[in-house]
């Protein structure tokens, strides 16, 4: 059999990524457990119970859960793209694949598929931690499965465009400080944005987070804010959009080639 | 140059490569050269002088502004992937991933040239076997020594069994019975076929190893030689000669200036052409015994101080034999 070298490529970035992150576990997958499991015992038991049901018959606990299992994935697959291929730049590493036959394709499908793994994963652990607080029927199991998908994806992208243009460690942690942290508090984890008036209500619409929270809410409780479709269309123009950005960047080597 | 390499195309050529950085330095200023396959061929030149950014734009760190460079054909800007499977890369700076395994540093490699795994274990085990490495394959990269870590990159770049390898400064601050087994490794797969581009600031090692050489400096190549004929245009040479005895009084000898570097050190400058039976038989007949002798400088590097600076009283020649 003919094996395409990209392919092997591919197969060599994303094995990399992922025994990577085994590697450094204690890292990689417990702490955002440990973050996860302070929340639901903080908003979800202690704050929660004194809130009442939500949105029909679901408990503030079961409500949160999808939004803080997709806050979890986000901020991992991000961190974990962003980290590591800014690691290889600082290191220099990254000039192994820059001097191969590989294409830009398969780089970035590579470290894609590394930060997206990192990010399902520690998105189910979360999801088990989630069970022993409270009970949870998945409505759409494969609505969940593709929100989240999605989700990881778009700031895996995200991720890697920041660290392309990363110059040094502190860059990498401003996007996550300054842009992500906000547009996930207030994309509709802790709270429907039915709740709030207006002119806030429509200016949550821009913000993406909210669709992927919502899309992956719906896969899991049932109940979204947004059109789940429209949510899905917004994830894939993400998706399209980020990832011919950070193919042209890879194209004309910014940040990476001289 | 061995029969297989008759009717192939040149190893490399380089053809008018230019570079001006986004800064305005201009680092390649029309840069042309010719390397045949089977080579072991020298790029020296001082610090800052463009060798780096000449390796770096053939191994598409770089991206040229101008020209174009030929991998057995194959073009760097045009053909770029099928141009860069003919290359392996041994840089100057340590560019692996420190926390992982040697083993696994190659495997890698060879896995972003698309060979498979199984062929890139057993790759991985021969070259990190030939280079001596085998004992540490399996543990942190970081903690070998600089020497090893060298050695390293060079069985990295041997994962894709390159046709050309280029090596920049591969024996940089290396001890010298490591640079001697680097050697032995690398004449050993020149000798088996692979065209070696050596660029080192230890110039007896190019003049030991390599059989042509370009000079360049200040972005444009002022000698382009083989090693043997630019050798030949030295035509002065000077001889260091130990003394038994403190001499009373020097001889005058036709053709040779003697001249007393302390009490027992003479040094010889002579024309190349000159035997030196004529000095002997001066200092002998002066009652002058000499105890050993030995060539002042490296030919090599004389003739790179002697064209580097005549290069920059004479800004934008160049010569190319």
């Amino acid at each position: 059999m003919i094996r395409s070298t990209n392919l092997v490529a591919l197969y060599t970035v994303a094995r990399r990524e992922i025994v990577r992150i085994l590697r450094i576990w204690t890292q990689t997958l417990i702490p955002p457990i440990i973050t996860m499991t302070l929340y639901f015992i903080i908003f979800g038991k202690l704050i929660g119970s004194r809130i009442g049901k939500i949105e029909g018959d679901f408990s503030y606990m079961q409500y949160i859960v999808p939004g803080l299992v997709m806050m979890s994935i986000i901020n991992n697959s991000y961190m974990n793209i962003s980290s590591s291929f800014y690691g290889a730049k600082f290191q220099r590493s990254v000039e192994e694949m820059l001097v191969a036959p590989m294409a830009n394709w398969a780089i970035l499908s590579g470290y894609v598929i590394g930060a997206v793994a990192r990010g399902l994963v520690v998105g189910a652990l979360v999801l088990l931690v989630a069970l022993f607080f409270t009970s949870l029927q998945v409505a759409h199991p494969l609505i969940a499965l593709a929100a989240v998908t999605l989700g990881a994806i778009i700031f895996a992208l995200a991720g890697f465009i920041n660290a392309v243009f990363a110059t040094k460690f502190d860059d990498i942690a401003l996007v996550p400080t300054f842009v992500i942290t906000p547009l996930t508090y207030l994309g509709g984890v802790f709270y429907s944005i039915n709740m709030l008036g207006e002119p806030w209500r429509a200016i949550s619409h821009a913000n993406p987070i909210l669709y992927m929270v919502n899309a992956f809410r719906y896969g899991i409780l049932g109940i979204s804010d947004v059109s789940v479709g429209g949510a899905f269309v917004v994830m894939l123009a993400f998706i399209a959009g980020l990832t011919m950005a950070a193919l042209q960047l890879l194209r004309r080597g910014v940040g990476l080639r001289s | 140059m061995s029969a297989a390499h008759t009717d192939s195309p040149p190893a490399l050529v380089v053809d008018n490569l230019r570079k001006t950085y986004r800064n305005g330095v201009e680092a390649l200023k029309g840069v042309s050269l010719t390397v045949q396959p089977g080579d072991f061929f020298a790029l020296l030149g001082p610090n800052g002088a463009g060798k780096s950014t000449l390796i770096g734009i053939l191994s598409s760190l770089v991206n040229s502004t101008g020209g174009d460079a030929r991998v057995f054909g194959v073009s760097v800007n045009r053909q770029r992937s099928e141009a860069m499977k003919l290359i392996g890369l041994v840089p100057q700076e340590i560019n692996f991933n420190q926390f992982e395994k040697p083993f696994d540093i190659c495997i890698n490699e060879a896995g972003f040239y698309g060979i498979p795994r199984k062929l890139a274990a057993e790759r991985a085990e021969k070259y990190l076997k030939e280079l001596r490495l085998w004992d540490k394959a399996f543990q942190q990269a970081r903690e070998m020594s600089g020497g090893m870590k060298r050695r390293l990159m060079i069985a990295r770049a041997m994962m894709n069994e390159p046709r050309l390898l280029i090596l920049d400064e591969p024996t940089a601050g290396v001890d010298i019975e490591i640079r001697r087994s680097m050697w032995h490794f690398i004449t050993g797969i020149n000798a088996a076929g692979t065209t070696v581009i050596l660029t080192t600031h230890y110039l007896e090692e190019a003049e030991s190893l390599c059989r042509n050489i370009a000079i360049i400096d200040h972005g444009t190549i002022i000698e382009n030689t083989s090693m043997k004929r630019l050798l030949a245009t030295l035509d002065v040479e000077t001889f260091v000669l130990d003394l038994t005895a403190t001499p009373a009084e020097l001889p005058t000898v036709a053709g040779i200036s003697l001249h007393r570097t302390d009490e027992r050190t003479l040094e010889a400058e002579m024309a190349r052409k000159q035997d030196l039976n004529t000095l002997f038989t001066a200092l002998t007949n002066s009652g002058i015994t000499v105890h050993s002798m030995r060539t002042k400088t490296n030919r090599l590097e004389e003739l790179f101080v002697r064209l580097v600076e005549h290069g920059r009283r004479e800004p934008g020649r160049e010569r190319v034999a």
